[in-house]
């Protein structure tokens, strides 16, 4: 056993000095700081974002409730939107019922923000903005995720087939040990980015990927120029990926629709089944204003400004450790 | 056989792919924003010791490899094999010239050594850090010649070849580093 922290009292210090400088940020764009639960009765359905139970079981003969600590704040913060209260961030720990790894800590420290009226390439002017005054970075650079993939891998990752994108990364020395019957063209596009394109990514700047395939969308508009497009966006720098934004869906029955897609696909992948966030989508019917937000992982930014590359070193306590 | 699930990767583990032994350099759980996680691997086949990069779904388990170190004392050759034997059990064992083809200019008899052994079967054979071989072999140096600067090529009882200063004559026993092949100092007899 180990009782010791696993950073040093300088790094401490630096994390603390990054807290506040988040928060100044955005005090002086007059956006409130947030607080809404960790713990909740339900939880996003998206089956690649896995959440952790907690049993709810106040006293013995109570029978225990599953509660779910929250992959992100975003339903709750939207909540808060739907309500009125206009611009708001928080500061909070979100979960993953995942593996560890370089970037990935079961446990960690995310900054989430939403700016009422901008769509998602007025966020990126404002996350260009954040960047700059955290990590002291020349302004980024922008590029569409078809654009990326041309560039990168010379194919228009929205018509190429499945068949021949796999024989693409194939050719550029990626050896998968997958069968053809779990991985689908997202799946393919996911492991082109990842292995071959992301690594490449932000090595002076960093780097907006915007305009993702619909079928990536998350919790994105569609694009009204282009049905194939979703307003989603992803920033990189130095090759990790450190946040996702949206310009944000806000038709009810559209989130609706795309929640029931995801529990099939948690059906089909033998995933449990979670109770859908009834609040979140009342909220929506009541009316989100137009918005755009991102998510961006605190452990991660602070592993760029610190030059250190497993996110255990800027943990006190990583989860082997916890 | 045990299995490891991919939480129980580490560096080092041994573990069975495509009927073969490797051995684990690297690996990363990668999970694209909102997409499929992955289990990204670089791994050392212990028969070839070729490196390949490997992904697999996040949540694969792998074999275990039956694989162990063992020290042995190389005892001799035959040209086609060279023999070693486990000072403690007796046990010996036998390699086959063409798989140890890198090491096998530094085996002197009665070295220890360390035997990798796959299903008990010596699969490789690390020789020590330093080993102490006499010089067959090397042009006269110069007279005078105390400084080593420059060097010349000198041929070892094993063999080998290694680069020696100037004043280092035949019969003449030196250390090597076996890790670099690089001449460390000479040994006085």
């Amino acid at each position: 056993m180990n009782w010791q922290p696993g950073i040093s009292r300088q790094v401490l210090e630096r994390r603390a000095q990054f807290l506040a400088s988040i928060r100044q940020f955005f005090k002086e764009r007059d956006i409130l700081e947030v607080e809404t639960p960790l713990l909740s009765h339900s939880t996003n359905p998206h089956p690649f974002v896995p959440s952790l139970i907690a049993e709810y079981q106040p006293h013995p003969d109570v029978p225990p409730t599953a509660c779910y600590l929250q992959t992100s704040p975003e339903f709750a913060m939207k909540r808060l939107l739907a309500m009125g209260s206009g611009s708001i961030y928080q500061l909070c720990k979100a979960f993953r019922n995942d593996f560890c790894g370089k970037l990935h800590n079961p446990e960690f420290t995310m900054l989430e923000w939403y700016h009422v009226g901008y769509d998602h390439h007025q966020l990126m002017d404002e996350v260009d903005a954040f960047l700059k005054c955290m990590l002291h970075v020349p302004p980024a650079e922008r590029v569409s995720y078809q654009a990326l993939f041309q560039q990168h891998l010379n194919t228009d990752p929205l018509t190429v087939e499945t068949a021949e994108l796999k024989k693409i990364i194939e050719q550029q020395g990626i050896e998968v040990a997958i069968a053809d019957s779990e991985l689908d063209k997202d799946g393919w596009l996911n492991l082109a980015m990842s292995h071959l394109i992301e690594p490449k990514l932000g090595k002076t700047r960093p780097v907006f990927v915007y305009d993702y395939p619909a079928s990536q969308a998350a919790l994105a508009k569609i694009s009204s120029h282009d049905a194939r497009l979703a307003e989603r966006f992803e920033v990189y720098y130095q090759g990790i990926e450190l946040g996702n934004g949206f310009h944000e869906l806000s038709n009810e029955n559209e989130q609706r629709k795309r929640f029931k897609q995801q529990l099939k696909e948690r059906e089909r992948q033998e995933l449990p089944i979670v109770p859908l966030d009834e609040n979140f989508l009342k909220a929506l019917e009541h009316g989100l204003p137009d918005c755009a937000g991102i998510a961006i992982g605190i452990d991660r930014l602070l592993m760029i400004a610190l030059k250190k590359w497993n996110i255990r070193d800027v943990m006190g306590f990583d989860f082997d450790r916890s | 056989m045990a299995s490891y699930n991919s939480s129980e990767f580490r560096n080092g583990l041994k573990v069975m792919i495509d009927g073969d032994p490797y051995t684990v350099i690297e690996h990363d759980h990668v999970r694209p924003g909102k997409g499929q996680a992955f289990h990204r691997m670089k791994i050392r086949n212990l028969k070839t010791g070729r490196v390949v990069e490997r992904t697999y779904k996040s949540g694969e388990s792998l074999e275990a490899a039956d694989v162990m170190e063992t020290d042995a004392q190389y005892l001799y050759n035959d040209g086609e094999h060279y023999h070693f034997m486990n000072p403690s059990n007796f046990e010996q064992y036998s390699v086959n010239a063409d798989s140890i083809e890198d090491t096998k200019q530094w085996l002197k008899e009665n070295d220890m050594c360390l035997v990798l052994l796959w299903n008990g079967n010596p699969l490789s054979v690390t020789p020590p850090n330093f080993v102490e071989l006499r010089i067959t072999e090397t042009d006269p140096g110069l007279k005078g010649d105390t400084s080593g600067g420059g060097g010349k090529p000198a041929t070892l009882e094993t063999g080998a070849v290694v680069r020696v200063p100037l004043f280092i004559q035949v019969d003449e026993v030196i250390k090597v580093d076996t890790r670099t092949g690089e001449y460390v100092s000479r040994v006085k007899e």
